[in-house]
Order: structure tokens, then sequence, then C-alpha cells
């Protein structure tokens, strides 16, 4: 990238399983007023929008038009990423290199508690071959689970240390929805939603929003003197039908991280990455991506947790802000996992901070299984 | 300034009422194919892709990830814009930018819809206010026709020449082998039509239709070496407006606010002199009198004036149309790409039959959200 | 028997319900409790423009500044535009066709910045124009649940030319 972008303002609501005495507008005037409040910066200093919703899960046709004056869009360019959230901060960064745009504010919202959750899930499965068998976002995760267990010999019991570990560094995390102490046997015995996925193994749904300020690099100092630079970025489409993928893969990720790792210079992951946020919608995912990012070999997820290496206090945490299984407000959950990311970088993750953060790993995912995967490197550091 | 970026390609279906031969991957890949067709590439070439539709019209959630099997997507970068009516000039717009900020080289921009497989009039309404305005809304005709009543209203434009209007852009269309109608009327069957909504005529109205359109968009370097003459991007400007139907100012509209960007963009300061055509978002026949007043094509109240004197029409000084636009073709989220495709055509001289002789500059628009605009300037130079 | 290919073309037919819970929110909450118990049409104005927008929100979109007084509106107000909706379509409220014609109209709410969609009661184009004077005519209270259909509709009360004549004037 010839010139640099830097994320200079971080807001999260908290997540709760129903923001009833919100709507749309109102959630995100919140979070975006923070941002304003925390960088100082006004309407007038933000000249373009790019926010991330879903018209599915909101029951609106054109999602983000709920949001318009509460993101300041009256007579500017907003547009809707109507994908992950950490999608809409690539496109809010394109739009600044581009040379049009200097300052933009990105916004991601969602509120499962209006609508019907597996009734929105099974949508997105197509109507002709696979709707109609009931499969939701749960059911096809459970078989990814099992095809991932079977593939690298990895046990239930094995799994279950991605929930203990990540819902007792959510304890840490005041924006989180499900946290808790919890032991192997817990997760265990928390009861079956779809073999082999326990209840505690799956992430909430939530209400919430997440807004970012991005800027151009000769406008940074106006708004923070503690930037965090987008140093490298990748996504990447896998293809639709879970049986035309061997699941238990992702070289969709796989090309992701790549392509960030080059933009950003990382040559060895596992020693160059501090802190990793990644997407685990269910806490097998994390075992997954977390291999195929690279941060480990194949089938050792569950190594990096069992020798404290993706600990809180280890030397390469991976979710310590309790991650997706802690607050899961669909599409804002990505772009929860960059700001977190950069929370770690400033040195304002409160009590979850993990101490001398210099680059750090964020993931988002979209699609069910895996289809799609956006993975991001932050720094501190120029 | 940003960077150049040009149209290298792009391919539409034969849009029409309904098309039952193909599934929607299929009904996009025809347009994909199309599209890298014409512009001599294969999909290996293509460096990312952003695609858009609106969810509801299908009830299809995450539409994206199904349609990788038609666009092409399956290990590539790939995002999904959505806006409402405007999301193929969304979708143009981030094809654009990620040209234009020196990430992608070759970017796909693919805008659908298969309007036959539901209701278009209900998606519609549920883009708007669940609480105050779906009540009494009609879908797009109710939107457009309270818009449509204050303007003649306002400016006296008679029933008639609304009416020339439409019979002029179904007449373009007879030249315009992807057009959906192509239909040879007199001024009286449009006002004999049945009234829809006063005071848009039954004639006066877009159709539903089932197609798809892509567009190749380049970056600087890759433009000047394609095999055909690309279309330069010179201006891609958005506007957005309040939320709500009746906070709407139609004297402070979103589309003037946008072309006085785009021709300050693209130094422009007589649009009437030195635009050669026009691809205009013309949802209902008095859009194409009102909207190229917006332009600045004529004056306030003088598009009544522009029809009789036959400015607009294919021998005029100013054709508007003449691929037959919205009115004859309307796949919603493909809509406004098609404006922008048809606009390249006309710069890259491959318009057929539907040609203007010697368009050096183009103007194209987008409308949708709550009566939000963009608005592209394309040129035969960067 | 061998199928021949573009013989035939199915349909999947879906009649999925989806449902969905939509919050008011807390601006819009007390405009529908109001509505509902005092038959009043509340609106916010901006702190710092002084802009009166209906339905009341939390910010006014020309400023951005959050808007934190409300005011009583209407219930008269001009007729802005219109039109009579005549053909069929599903409403998506109800999953069936909403009832053609109707009139819809588009006030502003004497004492409103901004303009308020609702139903017309005169569907005889006609007898309408830009201009007009309207009100609200509010469901019995106890009808009346906390929604915009607590308004019936509005009805034409008259020319903006005889405005000012006295009460006695609306029949």
């Amino acid at each position: 990238m010839s010139q640099r972008v830097a994320i200079v303002g971080i807001a999260q609501t908290t997540f709760q399983s129903a923001k009833r005495a919100q709507n749309y507008a109102e959630l995100v005037h919140e979070v975006v007023s923070e941002l304003f409040t925390k960088t100082g910066a006004t309407h007038d200093d933000v000249d373009n929008i790019v926010s991330a919703s879903s018209d599915f899960w909101d029951g609106r046709t054109i999602s983000n038009m709920a949001i318009q004056d509460v993101v300041g869009a009256y007579m500017k360019s907003e547009s809707k990423v109507s994908s992950d959230g950490t999608l809409a901060v690539l496109y809010g960064m394109m739009r600044i290199l581009s040379g049009q745009y200097k300052t933009t504010l990105v916004v991601a919202h969602s509120k499962g508690s209006e609508g019907t959750p597996n009734l929105i899930a099974n949508a997105a499965f197509d109507p002709i071959y696979q709707r109609q068998l009931g499969i939701d976002g749960l059911s096809a995760s459970a078989l990814q689970a099992r095809r991932y267990m079977e593939k690298y010999g990895v046990s239930e019991e094995e799994v279950a240390l991605v929930s203990v570990k990540n819902l007792a560094n959510a304890r840490k995390n005041p924006y989180a929805q499900v946290a808790g102490e919890f032991t192997v046997d817990d997760v265990m015995q928390s009861g079956y939603l779809a073999e082999p996925i326990k209840k505690l193994e799956a992430s909430p749904i939530s209400d919430g929003a997440c807004a970012l300020l991005l800027a151009r690099e000769d406008l940074v100092d106006r708004f923070t003197d503690k930037p965090v630079w987008l140093k490298g970025v990748g996504h990447c489409q896998d293809c639709y039908y879970l049986g035309d993928r061997d699941l238990a893969e992702s070289e969709a990720l796989a090309v992701a991280a790549q392509r960030a790792y080059a933009m950003a210079g990382i040559r060895d992951p596992g020693k160059e990455i501090d802190v990793a946020e990644v997407y685990d919608a269910f806490s097998y995912q994390e075992l997954m991506w977390t291999e195929i990012l690279g941060l480990c070999p194949r089938g050792e997820g569950v190594e990096l947790i069992r020798s404290g290496v993706s600990t809180i206090d280890g030397t390469l945490p991976v979710n310590p802000s309790g991650g997706v299984l802690a607050a899961h407000a669909v599409i804002v959950a990505g772009l929860v996992r960059v700001a977190e990311a950069a929370l770690q970088l400033r040195g304002e993750a409160g009590q979850h901070q993990i101490s001398g953060v210099k680059t750090a790993l964020a993931h988002g995912s979209f699609g069910y299984c895996g289809q799609m995967h956006c993975v991001w490197i932050l720094s501190n550091e120029k | 300034m940003p960077k150049s970026v040009a149209i290298i390609g792009s391919g539409q279906t034969n849009h029409t009422s309904r098309r039952a031969d193909v599934n929607i991957p299929e009904l996009i890949k025809e347009a994909v194919d199309r599209a890298l067709a014409d512009a001599d590439l294969t999909i290996d070439d293509i460096d990312a892709v952003v695609i858009g539709n609106m969810e509801h019209f299908e009830g299809i959630n995450l539409s994206d990830m199904w349609a990788s099997e038609g666009s092409g997507a399956v290990m590539k970068p790939a995002m999904k814009i959505a806006t409402g009516g405007t999301t193929g000039a969304s979708v143009a717009a981030c094809a654009y930018y990620h040209c234009a900020s020196g990430l992608f080289d070759r970017v796909l921009a693919i805008g659908w819809e298969k309007l036959s497989e539901s209701d278009t009039t209900t998606g519609i309404i549920t883009a708007f206010d669940p609480i105050v305005e779906r009540l009494t809304l009609a879908g797009a005709v109710g939107g457009l026709a309270i818009e449509a009543n204050l303007y003649m209203t306002s400016y006296g434009i008679t029933q008639e020449q609304v009416a020339k209007a439409a019979v002029m852009a179904r007449k373009n269309a007879q030249r315009n082998p992807h057009a959906h109608l192509k239909l040879d009327l007199t001024v009286e069957q449009v006002l004999h039509s049945p009234m829809i909504a006063y005071p848009i005529h039954y004639l006066d109205m877009c159709p539903t239709s089932d197609g798809a359109c892509a567009v190749i968009f380049a970056s600087e370097d890759v433009a000047r070496k394609s095999a055909h003459p690309p279309a330069w991007v010179k201006a891609a400007v958005c506007r957005h407006n309040h939320p709500y139907i009746g906070d709407v100012d139609w004297r402070k509209n979103t589309l003037e606010s946008a072309a006085i960007e785009a021709y300050r963009l693209a130094g422009i300061t007589n649009p009437r002199r030195e635009l050669d055509v026009i691809e205009l978002y013309d949802p209902a026949s008095f859009a194409l009198l009102s909207w190229i007043e917006s332009l600045h094509i004529c004056g306030p109240g003088e598009g009544g004036k522009m029809i009789d004197a036959g400015a607009i029409t294919m021998e005029g000084d100013i054709p508007v149309n003449p691929s037959g636009g919205v009115i004859s073709t309307n796949p919603i989220g493909a809509t406004a790409l098609i404006r922008v495709a048809e606009a390249a055509l006309q710069i890259q001289g491959k318009a057929d039959a539907r040609q203007v002789e010697g368009v050096r500059t183009a103007l194209a628009t987008g409308f949708g959200g709550s009566y939000w605009s963009e608005v592209f300037i394309l040129g035969r130079t960067p | 028997m061998r199928r021949e290919e573009g013989k035939e073309y199915l349909y999947i037919t879906l009649h999925t319900e989806l449902p969905y819970q939509y919050s008011a929110g807390r601006y819009m909450s007390r405009f529908l409790t109001t509505l509902r118990d005092e038959a009043k049409i509340l609106a916010s104005r901006c702190t710092q423009c002084g802009t009166v927008l209906v339905p009341p929100r939390v910010v006014c979109g020309n400023c951005f500044a959050e808007m934190k007084d409300f005011v009583e509106v209407g219930p008269r107000g001009t007729l802005k535009t219109f039109s009579v909706i005549n053909f069929p379509f599903i409403d998506p409220f109800t999953g069936v066709q909403r009832p053609v014609p109707y009139g819809y109209a588009i006030v502003q709410l004497d004492g409103c910045d901004n303009w308020l969609p609702h139903f017309l009661d005169e569907i005889d184009v006609q007898k309408l124009r830009i201009g007009l004077r309207v009100e609200a005519v509010f469901k019995p209270r106890e009808e009346r649940e906390g929604a915009m259909t607590d308004i019936l509709h509005f009805r034409v009360i008259g020319d903006r030319s005889r405005e000012s004549s006295p009460e006695g004037e609306v029949s």
C-alpha cells in the first residue's frame, strides 16, 4: 500500500440477548456518539460512511436505511456491505486509498432478537436443493465439527477447552454477553444442540453495534495519538455447497491469510503475531481457524490451548475478549474482532489487555461453515 | 486525485419477465460469461468480485454465497453490496474503489435480480420504517406517485408530456436486444392504460424483470493495455438522504447534489453541451423529465419542454436512455449497473443499433433507498 | 423414458413465514403510547436548529444534534402531495392483499417541518389537490393499541384559502 490508513477511533455497545429499549437508529446512535466523543470528531470530519448489516436479520430491505441520519449520511456517500464487518473495514480503507476520501466511518449493527434466527439461517440455503432439509447454521456447523474432529483426531473434550478458555476470558470483557468459569465437564454436560456441538460451544445471538473511524495518514493526529495501522488484508470466498468442500479444510482461509501476511510482510505468523481475535462462532472453529491461519500445525489447535500459548497469559493469546463465543451480533462480530485487536494495540483492552502487543490479527467469516474469510493484520507501528 | 480506473468490458442477459430456464447462479453466469467474452478475458484474469441484489426480492439470505456458483467468485476475494435500487451503481462504485485503491487490477462487478420469484412491491415496502411508513406505502409505485404529483403540479407538467417520455423510452428499447419491454406505443395508449397510482399510469411504470449485468473494471495500467477501447471513470459520486419518506425535501435532492459534485470532478461546466448521452435511472416516466432538471440539463420545470422539443430523443442534442431505460427493463439489483454498462458501451462505440454518434462523455445514474442517488461520468480519456 | 433438456422447467414453492418483532425504541414508544392514550401526535424538536420532525427520533439528520424535546403537532395539517393506489399487491404485514383502492396522503402537520404519510379517506382525484386542509381521524379509545393504525386516516376538512375561518367549518 502506497498510502497508509489507520483506525483512529473505536466504539462498541455492550452485547445482550435483547436490547428492546433501542431501535436500530438508537442502537447505532449510541455507538457513533461514543466514537465521536472519544475522537473529538464531528460529522464534518467524516466524508463518507461504510456500513454493514443484513436485510434478513433486520427484517428490512435496505437495512442501512434506518441508520442514515445517525451516521450522518445526509447528502454524503454511504454504502452498505451485506457481509461480515471485516469487509466493511476493507471497503472503508479502499475508499481512502483511492484518494477520493479522507475519513471513513465504518459501522455495523444487528439485533438478533427481532427476527427468527433459525429461519433466517435456513434462508441462506438454496431453496432448490438444501433449504427444505431444514438445515441452518448450527446443523451445518455440526457437520463441519464432526468432519474436522474425525480427520484430525480431536475429541469432544479437547474441543470443549476452547469454550473453557474463551468464556473465562470473557469475564474480563465488559461488552461480553456470555462469560463464566466453566470446566470441560460443564461444557460436556451443557447439552447437545446438534451433536457434537453443545450449548456452551455455540455462540449466542446478540444485539449490538460497533463503529470504527478510519483516517488517511496525514489526518491521523487530529483524532488520536494512538493510531492503529492497517497493514495487511486478504479475503477469499469458497464454493457454496457444503458437499463441494472438504469441511475439515478451508483453502479460502489459507488464501486470505497468505494475502494478508504478504501485504503486511509477515513471514512466521506464529512468532510475529502477538494476539489474535478469530471468528469462533462455535468452539471447534477456533481450533480449525488458528491451524489454517498458520498459528500452529494442522491438528494441533488444541495444543495451543493446552500448552498455554493461546491462553490470555500465553505468548499468542487467541480471543482474549472471549471471542464470538462471548458475543455474536451477526455481521457486527467480525468488526468487533478488528475493534478488539485495535484496543489491544492501543493498550486499551482493560482487564483483558495483553502486554507488549505490536502486531495483531483479526479474522472475520461469512456464509456457513466459513465460506468466506477475511484476515486483517494490524499494528501500532507504521 | 483518485487514480484512473476504466471499464474494459460488460455483459447482460436478455432481460425478460420470467427466466424459467435458469436458476439464480445460472442467470448470473450468463452475464458474467458475456462480460468476460466482451473483454477477451477468462475468469482466471479476474482479481476480485463485487456482487449485489436485494435479498428479500427472492427470499435468499446471503445471496452472494449461493451466487458464487455463477459469479466466478470461488477462491477469489468477493464482497456483496446492497443498497436497494441503487445497488447496481453501488456495486459499480465498490468495484471502482477496488481498482482506484491500487489493491486490485481487474474487478468484476455484478448486479442481478430474479424478480419473478417473489412479490417485488412487498419487498420494497419493507425497505421503509416498519412502524410508521409501511402501513400506507405501496412500494416504488406509491413512493414515485407522490413525487410525480408534486413535480407535475408544481410546474404544470401534463400527463401527455409524461406519456411522451414513456413512448420514447419504449421506442428506444426496440433497438436494444437486452431490453425487456420493446413496445411500440402511442401517447393515447399510455394515457388510456390503467391509472395504477395517480398520476402514474400502468405504461408509465417500470416492469419487474429477471436479469443480470456484469461490468469489468480495471486499473489504469491494465486498461491502457486492454484490447478494446476502455470507458474511463471520470467521476463516481453517491448522495444519501434522510430515512423517512416524510423527511425528503424534493427541492434539495440527492441527484442534483451528486451531479454537481460529479461535474466538478469531471471538469464539466455546461452539462447540456458537454454530455453526449445520459443513461438515467427512470423508474417511472415522469423521472425522464424531472430528473434531467436535477442534472442541470435544463432549468427547473423545463423537462416538459425538453420532451416536446425532442431534445432527449435519439435524434436530439442530448439523448436520454438509448437503451430504453428502467421503464423498459428492471431487474432491480442489476438496473443501476445496466445504466453504467450502457454508458460505457456508448463511450466504447459498442452500442450497436442504439449507438449515439460520437459519444465522448456519458453520464449514468442510480436511484434507490429513501431517494438516494449515484452518478457516474464516463469518458474516452482518463 | 429419456427426458429432453428444455422441455420442462420446475419451480420449488416456499410458503415460509418469517416473523419479526421490531423494537419501536425510546422515541417511537413515547410517540405510540401518546397516540394510544391521548390521541395526540408527538414530534421531536431539535435543540440546535429548532426543526420539528415527526415521528420523533434520536437525531436531527440536518445538524446531527440529539433530539431532546417532544412537542405536540397536528392533528390538522396540509396535504403536500397524494396518490390513489389502485393496483393489487401483498401487504408484508398481513401476507394478504392490501385492500385497494386507497388514498395515500403526505401531510404536513401543523407545527411540523417534515411530512407524514398516511391513508386519505378520499379516493376521487377530482376532489383532491395539493394544499387542501386535512385532519387526523383517530380510532375510539378502546380500539387504540399503540400503532400507526390508531389514526384511521386523514380526512379533508377544506381549502387552504378557508383555513382561517371559524371552527364550525369542519363537518
